[in-house]
């Protein structure tokens, strides 16, 4: 108590005013402020709930075939088995709420298919790729091709359909004359369950040799001596086979 | 009031704030979403470049699923073309969410790899963005997904600076910052993501890693799997099968 009697008289009451000040400010932290704005765990929950119910406008493709079975049946053997039904209807889970009164879009013209199927180069090998420029032009694609079993009316004519970027770098090097099928020996059925039935690719360095040894060679073709040349290596790991004269 | 009444008053205000506060977030959140239980899950996706064809369709799902803002700058999700040349430049683009577009200029002669890259947040278990928060509006739930608390953040931009990843955005609209969040409203639900929903080829999975059998647990499995920038420490939880080295 000393010690407070020999503080000025100022100093006393402002140290008071702090104290008050201090005790009003923790009293409205514990009583007024909701215990939800406080804790950091319910204003996280909060949150979480507040998340967890926001609508959702994509009903996922389970809900779907409860009431379309039929297209459902058609889809599922075909090449588009594994897209979503909303992939192409797009959201529509206000659809599946009130069926009759909410119609989904359906992609009834060529741009949304060009979506996936136009060709791009950086599009993985296989995956059927068209110029919708050339193809069929005009028409809408839903007149030749099912959308949920696209299958075409009959197998595509050439490798391109799905390999159209190895096409065109074959294009512009050496073995521009040489078929696709002089290297890869091709079952008719590639073509329409490629996953299933692969062709053939070159396993030894021989293969190249019918063309490309001394001796052998037809006239024009540039030959080598098998023995030597690149080793024990397959011609293929150093020649890329659909890009010769690039790297 | 009198004193006893306002006394009585006090410690009734004093236990009801107790008890609610109390309560643990799982429990709270098992109350308000019947059955679902945060701790009871830990998401994560995976993602296999070589199936990727570029659609785009993963870009509009999204943006429609969460009122992501239309202008091409926006995403939650978004998806990268990488061209890697023969004179060994690279060049990297986000496609449009109509599909890549089919005329670059970039012809195949000139390409030595290129392919497509999904992007999203990775829900980092160690999140910097979470670090950075001043004021702890973004924080990750017990199943692993990093949350905006959109009441609580003050749009300071911290965390968008702080990611990694360049996944956040500051919203047009709401000037909070919004990112991916594996569209938690669907996951309750016990829905897939959009993206995820809509991908045609699979090139996107989501799974569980807490559940016995998931699509996850096959593809961490079956392939040699990457994550973005693995020397930063942030773990993600976003798995990428057949990563090419330029990505990043
Ligand atoms: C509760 C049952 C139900 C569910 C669930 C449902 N639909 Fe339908 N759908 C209908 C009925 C009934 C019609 C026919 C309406 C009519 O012709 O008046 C219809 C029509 C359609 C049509 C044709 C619209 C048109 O223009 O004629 C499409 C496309 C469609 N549904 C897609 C979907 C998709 C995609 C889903 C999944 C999100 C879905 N439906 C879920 C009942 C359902
Ligand atoms: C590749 C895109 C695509 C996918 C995937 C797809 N649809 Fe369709 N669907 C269409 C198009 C395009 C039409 C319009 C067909 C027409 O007008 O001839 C259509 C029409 C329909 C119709 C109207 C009736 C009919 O058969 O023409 C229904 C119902 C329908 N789809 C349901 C579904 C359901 C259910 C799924 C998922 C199992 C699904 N669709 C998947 C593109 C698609
Ligand atoms: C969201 C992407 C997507 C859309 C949109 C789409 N497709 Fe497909 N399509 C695919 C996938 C994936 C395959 C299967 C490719 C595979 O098996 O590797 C496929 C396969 C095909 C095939 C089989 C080609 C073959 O011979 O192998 C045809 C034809 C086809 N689609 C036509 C269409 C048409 C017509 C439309 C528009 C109504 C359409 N697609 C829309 C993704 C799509
Ligand atoms: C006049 C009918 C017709 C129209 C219209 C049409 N196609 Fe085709 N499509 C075919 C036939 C026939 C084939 C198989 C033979 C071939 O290779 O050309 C085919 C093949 C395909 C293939 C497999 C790859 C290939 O080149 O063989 C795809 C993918 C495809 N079409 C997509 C589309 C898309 C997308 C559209 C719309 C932009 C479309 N088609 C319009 C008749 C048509
Ligand atoms: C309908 C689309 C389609 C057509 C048409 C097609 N392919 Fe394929 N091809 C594929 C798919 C899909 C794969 C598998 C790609 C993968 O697994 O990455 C494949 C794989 C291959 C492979 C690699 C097999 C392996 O074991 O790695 C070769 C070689 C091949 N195709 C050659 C051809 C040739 C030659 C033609 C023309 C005569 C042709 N393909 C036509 C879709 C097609
Ligand atoms: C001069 C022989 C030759 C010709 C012509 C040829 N290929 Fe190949 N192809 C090969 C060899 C060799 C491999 C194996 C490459 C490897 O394993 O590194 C191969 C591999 C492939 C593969 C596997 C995936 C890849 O990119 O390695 C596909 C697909 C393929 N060829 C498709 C085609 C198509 C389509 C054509 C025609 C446009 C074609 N090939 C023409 C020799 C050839
Ligand atoms: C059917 C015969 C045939 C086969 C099989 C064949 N080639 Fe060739 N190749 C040719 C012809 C013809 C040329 C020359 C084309 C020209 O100069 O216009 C050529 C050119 C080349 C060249 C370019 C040489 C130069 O002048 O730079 C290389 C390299 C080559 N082939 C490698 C291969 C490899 C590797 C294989 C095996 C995967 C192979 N070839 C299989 C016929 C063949
Ligand atoms: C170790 C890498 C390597 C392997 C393996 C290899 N080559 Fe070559 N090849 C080369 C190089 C490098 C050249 C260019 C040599 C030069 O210009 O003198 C070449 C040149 C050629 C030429 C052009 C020769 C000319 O006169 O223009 C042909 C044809 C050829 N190779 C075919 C083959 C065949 C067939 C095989 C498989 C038996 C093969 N190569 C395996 C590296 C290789």
């Amino acid at each position: 108590m000393k010690f407070l009697q020999k503080l000025p008289e100022q100093a006393l009451r402002i140290l008071v005013v702090f104290v008050i000040l201090a005790t009003g400010m923790l009293l409205v932290r514990q009583f007024v402020i909701p215990a939800d704005m406080k804790d950091m765990t319910l204003i996280q929950t909060a949150t979480m709930e507040r998340e967890a119910d926001k609508e959702a406008k994509y009903a996922g493709a389970a809900v779907c075939v409860q009431c379309h079975e039929k297209q459902q049946e058609i889809k599922r053997g075909g090449y588009h088995r594994d897209l979503s039904c909303e992939s192409c209807h797009d959201a529509a889970q206000k659809h599946a709420d009130s069926p009759t009164e909410v119609k989904p879009v359906s992609p009834r013209k060529r741009d949304y298919c060009v979506y996936c199927h136009s060709y791009n180069a950086s599009r993985p090998t296989g995956f059927p790729q068209i110029n919708p420029d050339t193809h069929n032009p005009r028409k809408p694609c839903i007149t030749c091709h099912n959308p949920h079993n696209p299958k075409p009316t009959q197998p595509p004519r050439s490798c391109a359909a799905c390999h159209a970027q190895i096409e065109r770098t074959k294009a512009a090097s050496y073995h521009a004359q040489l078929a696709c099928t002089v290297c890869h020996t091709t079952p008719e059925k590639h073509k329409t369950e490629p996953r299933t039935v692969t062709p053939t690719k070159p396993d030894k360095r021989e293969f190249c040799g019918k063309c490309h040894s001394e001796g052998k060679g037809a006239k024009g073709v540039p030959t080598v001596d098998m023995a030597t040349h690149g080793e024990k290596y397959v011609c293929w790991q150093c020649h890329y086979p659909h890009m010769l004269g690039g790297i | 009031m009198d004193r006893r009444d306002f006394l009585r008053r006090l410690c009734l205000l004093i236990a009801s704030t107790g008890m609610t506060g109390g309560m643990s977030a799982a429990a709270w959140a098992r109350i308000i979403h019947k059955d679902y239980d945060a701790s009871r899950h830990y998401y994560g996706m995976g993602i296999d470049v070589d199936k990727c064809i570029g659609c785009g369709r993963c870009m509009q799902a999204c943006k429609t699923e969460n009122a992501v803002p239309a202008p091409p700058f926006y995403f939650r999700t978004w998806v990268e073309r990488y061209v890697i040349k023969t004179d060994r430049s690279v060049t990297v683009s986000t496609i449009s969410t109509e599909g890549v577009q089919p005329t670059d200029g970039i012809v195949e002669k000139d390409m030595v790899r290129s392919f497509f890259v999904p992007k999203l947040c990775n829900q980092c278990a160690h999140p910097p963005c979470v670090q950075v928060c001043p004021v702890g509006a973004t924080f990750t739930s017990d199943d692993g997904v990093v949350l905006v608390d959109t009441k609580r953040c003050i749009g300071c931009r911290y965390c968008i600076q702080a990611c990694p990843y360049g996944v956040r955005y500051l919203h047009p609209v709401t000037r909070v910052a919004d990112k991916c969040n594996f569209c938690y409203h669907r996951l309750v639900r016990g829905l897939l993501p959009a993206c995820v929903e809509v991908c045609p080829t699979q090139a996107r999975l989501f799974g569980d890693l807490k559940s016995v059998a998931s699509p996850l647990g096959r593809f961490v499995r079956m392939n040699k799997v990457h994550v973005l920038k693995p020397y930063l420490n942030t773990d993600p939880k976003v798995y990428y099968a057949n990563l090419d080295g330029e990505v990043n």
